[in-house]
């Protein structure tokens, strides 16, 4: 019997979802690290991204292992602790044609990487930043990072007194254009979240809550799967339709909210906290920071601006990538160094 | 009506047997900073060069806005020497703060020309002395009086440029050229300039020895500072990304290459073809660097040592991890903060083996404006060549101080953007591996992110990889990247710029300097030769890893004196490691650390004393 062999299902750029793979992972089993990547290979997949067209940035720890994990087509670099939004900065100004996207953990950016974090937010560099956040340090076996919840419990049964940083409301402060969180447990969620981010212009930053198996996922945590499960609270339901999908949006009023995106896709907000306006920022950090006194872990896109500039906008830089103009452009005549010259003289 | 030449005729006890000193001599200007002196400076430096004088210029100022004692040193050298000399032998105080001391420093026989009110001459009895009535001055040709104390440094260039026989036209071409599209300011300063000139020509006999006469040796040549040099070199690089955060004494280099950027690359629809970000430290700053230089960008940043020390953790990741990215580090006194505003080449350790783990680095050492621009710009080759990061460590006194030179050349080679695979490329060779040393070269190909092919990526690490850029942790695999690594740095000994020799054959003894210490061993060379009739070879070297020259160079002397401008004698340091252990003994050290540019006469003396001559 003459068997066919299937044609494997390809995306928009003809490319089957293989190609977005990457190395196998050397993370816990369980982890809430290895299903973000997963989300993020079905998102470039399904957005039919160029993987050449990608550049994966990170930082130190077990987050920023992670881009080793998706898409071994894409260029990738595993900088330095807390130090990535710098590394990104270079490399997007260099070559601004590409897509970014980074991988940070809570450590990585809100205590070693504070400093960095807050400038890149305040820059909005074209990038997609993610925080896999599981409020520990797990490379160093377990100590608390600053997104811990206060009151919230280790293993070893200390208790974290100090509050926890919100990563969220101080992005949407600083200047970030595209801000939510997620629950790596909520493939739908993530998954739209992770296409609008790709078509999103500026920077994105997505806190997605992403269980530590085997140091934080016991009872007395906030960043477990069971607490996660009970506590995740989504201010907005989220529908994206791609540019290229050929689906009529309804631009209905009342509990829907539409964004138009940079690139012509729709991004649908259905309103699940009454009132609540994803382009107000006032409005955004005063729900988390509620969020927070009711135990509430608010997931959702809490803020979008589709209209500021990006840092490459402001650079005014031309639309070529600065790294491969030719010399004839970089470097300046002979006579504007004879005219330099004389000037001195 | 004295004017200078005339008046040198009088009789003035004391001061008349001297003769006329034409042409060698230095002047220093006491002012309060924040006064807008330095212009007043630039003029004057400028006029004596309009003379076609061989001049140079320090500037001595404090770590502060406003309000404190800044000094500026002016040397006019008939023999072109552009030292520090340790005393000036006119004394220009406005400083009320300081007049009394700056009075007593001054060699006997000497010219002071000072605020009237002061009152210096009841100090000293052997020093030519010139009252003059600035405020009064200033007022009569300044009406506006926020504009006063600006002006009033202008006043004291007219007082000199007439006692020292100046011509009043040099003066005014200086001055337009500084004021270039400001017609009414040139005319408030010049005015000003004029009204001094005209009260010492009427008011002031001439009773000191001191005059410039004209000269042809400046033709042709340029004033500048290192760091607008070192910008220079950059943009002629072709630099793309800039990435910096501000810190005295590098500030500038990026403000002029900032300028150059704006002046030569914009388009003719007004887009950049650069990037200069502000960051907000100097971690962020040379990671900026890194990143651009990982994605392809010729990229730099400038700082002094508090930020060589932030930037070690990344430095050590661009060695490693084999990136691009040129630092200019203009050297400063620490530790800590040290003297912010005091010069000195005490990074040179630091920089040399700048960060964690077995890292080495190449290191440039300019050793006038000229190479700051020519190593500037051979920098970034080398840098794209080797993969990795390039420091050239200048100081403040080359940096910030003005120099007379030759003109820059255009480049005479097209840069050389190192092992880069394109598409078509991979396409033939069906493949690459990052950190192979297919050329036996010790450098790896690499491939910039957007190359559009499947083969094109691979994954950048700090952490232990293999030479495919996979992770390891295998002992063997670790290791043969730490011994490539070594390999790539031994070959660069051979790429770098090469040492300046100056030998005569026959001396038994030689100097080693680098850097600005060469103004002072220019002029050392001569007075020993002048005074003891001894030639001493000397070798200036202008790169770490040291090139094959400088060894031979210790080889074939009895003794090396290596002169350096910090404590530790980093540099002879840095020359016993690299040394055959037979020729380490040969090295003695003579050292500056004061702040101050190191002076000839300091190299002498103690060379002198050290040699029993």
């Amino acid at each position: 019997m003459a068997t066919a062999t299937p044609t494997p299902k390809v995306n928009r750029i003809g490319l089957p979802i293989l190609e977005y793979r990457g190395g196998k992972s050397t993370l816990c089993a369980g982890c809430g690290h290895n299903a973000i990547s997963e989300r993020i290979i079905d998102a470039m997949y399904e957005m039919g991204v160029q993987p050449e067209r990608v550049m994966k940035m990170s930082g130190i720890g077990c987050s920023s292992k992670s881009p080793a994990y998706f898409m071994s087509r894409s260029h990738s670099f595993n900088s330095v602790h807390g130090r990535m939004p710098s590394v990104s900065t270079g490399a997007i100004l260099a070559n601004h044609q590409m897509t970014m996207i980074g991988v940070s953990g809570d450590g990585d950016t809100a205590s070693i990487g504070m400093g960095q974090f807050v400038h890149l937010m305040r820059r909005n560099l074209p990038m997609i930043y993610i925080i896999e956040d599981n409020g520990v340090y797990g490379l160093t076996k377990g100590q608390f990072s600053a997104t811990a919840d206060i009151g919230s419990k280790l293993k070893t049964g200390v208790i974290n007194d100090l509050p926890a940083i919100d990563t969220c409301a101080m992005a949407i402060q600083l200047g970030a254009t595209f801000v939510g969180r997620s629950f790596s447990g909520d493939k739908k969620q993530l998954l739209a979240m992770l296409k609008a981010a790709i078509a999103h212009q500026g920077t994105v930053m997505l806190d997605v809550i992403s269980p530590c198996v085997t140091f934080n996922d016991h009872e007395g945590s906030t960043k477990s799967y069971k607490f996660m499960q009970e506590n995740d609270e989504p201010i907005n339901e989220i529908g994206f339709v791609a540019s290229f999908d050929e689906i009529d949006v309804d631009y209905d009023s009342g509990q829907i909210f539409d964004v138009q995106m940079h690139d012509g896709s729709n991004l649908r907000l259905r309103k699940l906290h009454e009132d609540y306006d994803p382009t107000n920022k006032a409005d955004a950090v005063r729900t988390l920071m509620e969020a927070h006194e009711s135990n509430e872990v608010l997931t959702g896109v809490f803020y979008i601006d589709t209209q500021k500039p990006t840092f490459t906008d402001l650079l005014n830089i031309v639309d070529e990538p600065l790294a491969t103009l030719p010399e004839s452009i970089t470097r300046p005549p002979k006579s504007a160094l004879d005219a330099l010259m004389h000037n001195l003289q | 009506m004295a004017t200078g030449d005339l008046a040198l005729g009088h009789e003035r006890g004391v001061l008349s047997a001297q003769k006329r000193v034409t042409n060698d001599f230095s002047i220093n200007v006491a002012t309060v900073n924040g006064s807008g002196s330095q212009s007043a400076n630039s003029v004057l430096l400028k006029s004596i060069f309009g003379m076609g004088v061989p001049v140079s210029g320090k500037n001595l100022f404090p770590s502060n806005i406003a309000g404190l004692p800044t000094w500026y040193t002016i040397r006019a050298s008939k023999d072109g020497y552009v030292a520090r000399t340790r005393d000036a032998e006119i004394l220009v105080a406005l400083n009320p703060e300081t007049a009394k001391q700056d009075m007593l420093t001054l060699p006997a026989g000497g010219a002071a020309i000072y605020e009237e009110s002061f009152n210096l001459k009841q100090y000293r009895d052997d020093v030519a002395c010139y009252p003059v009535p600035f405020d009064k001055i200033t007022a009569a040709v300044c009406p506006e009086a926020k504009l006063r104390k600006l002006v009033r440094n202008m006043v004291y260039v007219g007082v000199v440029a007439q006692l020292l026989s100046l011509d009043l036209g040099v003066v005014e071409a200086g001055l337009k050229k500084q004021f270039a599209k400001k017609q009414k300011v040139f005319d408030l300063n010049f005015g000003a300039v004029k009204a001094g000139f005209d009260y010492a020509q009427e008011k002031l006999v001439k009773h000191d020895p001191y005059v410039i006469e004209r000269m042809n040796k400046t033709t042709g040549k340029i004033i500048i500072d290192g760091n607008a040099a070192c910008a220079m070199g950059a943009v002629f690089a072709g630099v793309t990304v800039v990435a910096w955060y501000p810190i005295t004494p590098s500030t500038s280099v990026v403000e002029a290459t900032t300028d150059l950027l704006k002046k030569f690359r914009v388009t003719a629809e007004g887009k950049a073809t650069f990037a200069v970000v502000q960051a907000e430290d100097e971690l962020a700053a040379i990671g900026m660097v890194l990143g651009a230089g990982w994605a392809g960008a010729r990229s730099m940043t400038a700082t002094s040592g508090p930020g060589i020390s932030l930037m070690a953790e990344f430095s050590g990741l661009g060695y490693f991890a084999e990136l691009p990215g040129v630092i200019f580090d203009v050297q400063r006194s620490g530790p800590s903060t040290g003297m912010p505003t005091r010069t000195s080449q005490a990074d040179l350790l630091s920089t040399a083996f700048l960060s964690h783990g077995d890292t080495k680095h190449i290191v440039l050492l300019p050793g006038s404006v000229k190479e700051c621009y020519e190593l500037g710009c051979a920098a970034f080759d080398l840098a794209e060549r080797f993969q990795t990061p390039v420091f050239v460590l200048t100081d403040l006194d080359l940096g910030m101080n003005n120099w007379m030179s030759d003109p820059f050349a255009y480049p005479e080679k097209p840069l050389d953007r190192g092992k880069v695979l394109t598409a078509a490329d991979l396409e033939r060779l069906g493949g690459f591996a990052r950190y192979r040393d297919v050329d036996g070269d010790a450098i790896g190909w690499r491939t910039l992110p957007g190359t559009l092919h499947p083969k094109a990526a691979y994954f950048t690490r700090g952490s232990g990889h293999n030479d495919a850029a996979g992770y390891t942790e295998k002992p063997e695999e670790y290791q043969a990247i730490m011994d490539r690594l070594s390999r790539k740095f031994e070959n660069a000994r051979k790429a770098v710029p090469a040492p300046v020799v100056v030998k005569n054959g026959t001396s038994k003894v030689g100097f080693i300097a680098y850097g600005t210490t060469d103004f002072a061993l220019a002029e050392s060379l001569d007075q020993i030769k002048r005074e003891h009739d001894v030639s001493v070879d000397y070798l200036r070297i202008r790169a770490y890893p040291f090139a094959h020259e400088i060894h031979d160079f210790v080889a074939s002397h009895e003794r090396v004196y290596v002169v350096e401008q910090d404590r530790d004698a980093q540099l002879a340091s840095l020359l016993k490691l690299d040394l055959p252990a037979e020729q380490v003994t040969k090295l003695r050290s003579i050292l500056h650390y004061n702040g101050l540019p190191l002076d000839a006469r300091t190299v002498t003396e103690e060379f002198v004393a050290k040699e029993g001559l």
